[in-house]
């Protein structure tokens, strides 16, 4: 097939998910529980501008021509890893869906992919649009399982040529390790501890909102959730106010109803997970300003929670959440914050509030994370790399970076009578 | 390929008009030109004639366009890309009606205007829609506590002139690159074939590209073009044709405000079949490679060196199937070759036949016109063609091919390169040694083994030489539609994560 025509194909399934956009909206949100209005606004928009994206590449993963010495004639294919083995998770299904096929499938790969255990609804839905807009058999392909049983069964499978995994850090090194049976290629995109830098120069009102957004969206089941919020000693306590005000104004409910910006959470282990988590916040003695239980006592809905005067040494400060948790710390000093905010063997994002020019450049170059926003947070694009320093992951997925990992570069060298430049 | 859709043999010609700011108007002057049908040398239409005046409306809206802060220049990358996907799916919808135009306008064989043409056309829009959201600068390690990064910018407004051999085609290869790169455009469509151009101003309307951003002069070149060429607020001139308009548009930038300029010119382009070819193969290979599109090709494979031992059985085969192309009306299905575009291509040809005569070319067949209306010339074969001949230096962009013997490899290369010209060439040969060394030794911008004129949209096409400068297609294409800006900050950078407080923070 020309290269050019995955591309086509790329397109024509973007076309059916603009197509059946709402219908997926309304899966995802049964399936994840993420309010409506967001995965339709959201989720189905960036999981359709990336296919998009990887359309466009299409044709487009140029090799070179290289002047070695000698009479040769020397260049390089991008050719395709070959089966890749895809595992997703659920706090994004469409998106990470589209994550994974778009670079996969632009640069000729085929795929085995197992969505989550829960949330297989849209991705097996997608698998047919797939079908449908031509993709031929066998290059997309769907398994839904457990981790332990058909994740592991793709991490250790000896003709999987690859595999992605996106997921927990735990995990990760589990597939790691299983992927050295065959030495498949391995690219992870794990869990984070991401700090928020908020410096006193800002304005606070719009730092207050990021920053809650950056914390709260998704009911918090980001891996890039800004969960150590580092706010300058002179504008600490008003943001600490200001952000337990805006907390308790979070509308927590059906996510079907458009007025509630948050859904519950995954599934019990999950809000479990958090909760206890919670407890351990306020065991180890950090202010809880609002939320700190469960709510309600059917669907696993979780208030939106709010601790400040967090200390390094706390749980909450160095254990992933994935919940509506906020954590707010004082710093007094930049180099201080740099310190504290890396001392973490995550590195996955990072966030700066600061007007001052020389400021953001500098904590943007020294903060240890694939990704670092400067006065906003959580912008995605398709064409924009994404991944972890340290345990966050390796690999970067999306933009042009994210076909390395789909590419096998072969050299061929031919001899030829008389090289001349 | 799907079955081909019947053609419309009389389409309607629904625009006319002088295409700027998403409306079609007349000329500032009133005045019209004619178009004619060169199967028939019957006028078809009346089209505004754009000049000086209305460059300058069309300059002006572009510009307009380009400003900062204006919905073009602030639209997200990606949302160029989906406005050309747009365009690409209008053009499939409308494909029947293009292609019958083109064939009404330039001549050529409606299977070919439908399949490759528009087939082009579409492919080329869809490429570049692909680019717009990837056309990445870079950030430099630059020497000292800099910050350093490079922007790639639009050049700004885009003059495009564009000939009358592949009308709608060369439309696309222009405005292609230059919109994924964000900028704006002016572009003069050949005065022999306006109509297909002036029909897209509809489409980018319906696509919803903002006002000003392409805009349509038909008109003359040396009025319209020439106020293209010369105009001191167009940032950048593109120009397919005859290398020496080619000239006069790079001393009209010169003389002007040095917009850059990029070139795609004449060629005079050598095919060489070695021995050990497959002579079937090589024969209706290098025949397409000069009959196509009537030889109206600037990369048309135009001198044949055949190597001696194959050489008479060659030029046998060669005749053979050169009087079985059939000459006839575009619409006629089965039809391989029309009519030339004009009067003028059309005395021209017959003119450098006759000198091939003169000096002493062994005509094979053909060799006149053919019909008694409609620009139609014979397919017409010379051999034992000599390399001081006109007929094998001049472009004749018509239906005439030279066969040429030669011995060796390294001869071959020597007149191969010994021309002003080097835009393509051809080798035919199963032999990897000698096919390297070909590809490797001609002076052509593109070199085609075992293949001739392949269209790959993907990979850059252009000239050596006084075949143009500049390349077009491909990734190489962006690199003209692009001003690269360095930006250097001084800011206190460290690569380590910890860093001594400095008093600058303070």
């Amino acid at each position: 097939m020309d290269a050019s025509h995955r591309g086509v194909l790329l397109n024509r399934l973007a076309d059916l998910m603009e197509r059946d956009r709402e219908y997926l909206a309304n899966l995802e949100t049964l399936d994840n529980g993420k309010p409506f209005s967001v995965s339709f606004a959201t989720d189905l928009a960036l999981s359709i501008k990336c296919y998009r994206y990887y359309a466009g590449w299409a044709g487009k993963n140029h090799g070179k021509t290289i002047p070695i010495d000698g009479d040769f004639f020397c260049y390089t294919r991008h050719e395709p890893v070959g089966v890749c083995g895809q595992i997703i998770p659920w706090n994004f299904p469409l998106l990470m869906q589209a994550w994974k096929l778009g670079p996969a499938l632009c640069t000729g790969n085929v795929v085995v992919m197992k969505p989550a255990e829960q949330t297989p609804l849209t991705a097996l839905y997608v698998a047919q649009l797939a079908k449908e807009a031509g993709f031929p058999p066998g290059v997309i392909n769907m398994i839904p399982g457990y981790g332990p049983t058909a994740g592991g069964a793709i991490a250790e499978h000896p003709e999987i040529e690859k595999v992605a995994f996106t997921g927990s850090t735990e995990v990760g090194k589990i597939i790691q390790r299983s992927a050295a049976s065959n030495l498949k290629r391995v690219t992870l995109e794990l869990g984070g501890k991401s700090p928020n830098v908020v410096f006193a120069d800002t304005d606070l009102d719009y730092a207050v909102e990021k920053s809650h957004f950056g914390l709260f969206f998704n009911m918090g089941q980001c891996c890039c959730a800004g969960s150590r919020i580092y706010v300058e000693d002179k504008v600490y306590d008003e943001f600490v106010r200001r952000s337990t005000e805006r907390a308790k104004r979070r509308t927590v409910g059906n996510p079907f109803d458009p007025k509630n910006e948050q859904g519950p959470q995954i599934d019990e282990e999950q809000m479990n997970k958090i909760i206890e988590l919670i407890e351990s916040g306020k065991k180890e003695g950090a202010t809880l300003n609002c939320g700190g239980d469960r709510a309600g006592d059917r669907g696993y809905f979780i208030q939106p929670t709010v601790f400040s005067d967090v200390q390094d040494g706390m749980r909450i400060n160095n254990e992933e959440i994935f919940g509506p948790v906020q954590q707010i710390a004082r710093f007094k000093d930049i180099d201080e914050v740099v310190e504290r905010a890396n001392t973490n063997t995550y590195g996955l994002a990072a966030s700066i509030f600061t007007s001052n020019i020389d400021k953001a450049l500098y904590m943007a170059n020294s903060l240890r994370g694939g990704t670092v926003w400067v006065n906003t947070y959580d912008v995605f694009d398709a064409a924009a790399p994404f991944g972890g320093f340290k345990q966050s992951g390796s690999g970067r997925e999306l933009g042009e970076y994210g076909l390395e990992a789909y590419t096998e570069v072969k050299t061929v060298t031919i001899r030829i009578p008389q090289k001349n430049a | 390929m799907s079955e081909m859709p019947d053609p419309i043999k009389n389409p309607e010609i629904q625009f006319t008009k002088i295409f700027i700011n998403n409306e079609y108007v007349d000329s500032v002057s009133g005045k019209t030109f004619p178009v004619y049908n060169p199967a028939t040398e019957e006028k078809v239409a009346d089209v505004q004639e754009g000049d000086k005046a209305d460059v300058d409306k069309a300059v002006a809206a572009a510009r307009a366009a380009f400003k900062l802060g204006s919905p073009w220049r602030t639209m997200d990358a990606s949302q160029r890309g989906r406005l050309m996907q747009k365009l690409a799916d209008l053009i499939e919808r409308d494909r029947v009606y293009l292609a019958s135009l083109e064939v009404v306008d330039n001549g050529k064989p409606f299977a070919d205007a439908y399949d490759a043409d528009l087939g082009e056309v579409i492919n080329v829009i869809r490429y570049y829609a692909g680019w717009c959201d990837k056309i990445c600068g870079k950030t430099i390690p630059a020497d000292g506590p800099m910050f350093c990064y490079t922007r790639h910018e639009p050049v700004g407004v885009c003059g495009q002139i564009i000939p009358w051999n592949y009308p709608l085609s060369m439309f696309t290869w222009k405005i292609g690159p230059a919109l994924a790169c964000g900028n704006t455009i002016v572009m003069k469509p050949a005065e022999q074939t306006p109509l297909s151009a002036l029909y897209m101003g509809k489409l980018f309307m319906e696509a919803g590209f903002p006002p000003g951003v392409v805009n349509v002069v038909p008109g003359y070149g040396p009025t319209a073009g020439a106020a293209i060429a010369e105009h001191m607020d167009v940032d950048k001139v593109a120009f397919t044709g005859s290398t020496e308009i080619g000239r006069i548009v790079q001393q009209a930038a010169g003389k002007s405000n040095l917009k850059r300029v990029t070139l795609e010119l004449g060629g005079k382009s050598p095919v060489i079949v070695f021995a050990d070819s497959d002579i079937d193969f090589a024969v209706a290979n290098c025949h397409h490679a000069l009959f196509w599109n009537m030889g109206q090709n600037c990369c048309a494979g135009s001198r044949t060196f055949v190597e001696e031992a194959i050489y008479d059985e060659f030029v046998k085969r060669s005749i053979e199937r050169a009087k079985n192309r059939k000459v006839g009306d575009g619409f006629q299905s089965g039809v391989e070759q029309g009519p030339q575009v004009n009067q003028e291509q059309f005395e021209k040809i017959l003119g450098l036949i006759e000198s091939g005569k003169q000096e002493g070319a062994k005509l094979g067949c053909g060799g006149k016109r053919t019909g008694e209306k409609g620009y139609f010339v014979e397919p017409t074969v010379f051999y034992d063609v000599k390399d001081e001949m006109k007929i094998a230096q001049e472009e004749i962009f018509g239906p005439v091919q030279s066969i040429i013997k030669f011995k060796s490899i390294d001869e071959a290369i020597d007149r191969a390169n010994n021309t002003t010209y080097g835009l393509a060439a051809g080798v035919f040969t199963k032999d990897i040694d000698k096919a390297l060394t070909i590809a490797n030794s001609v002076q052509a911008g593109s070199v085609w083994v075992n293949c001739y004129d392949p269209g790959l949209i993907q990979a850059p096409f252009g000239g050596f030489k006084m075949s143009g400068n500049g390349r077009e297609l491909g990734e190489y294409a962006l690199h003209e539609y692009t001003e690269v800006k360095t930006v250097s900050q001084l800011s206190i950078i460290r690569n380590l994560y910890i860093c001594p407080k400095s008093t600058i923070l303070d």
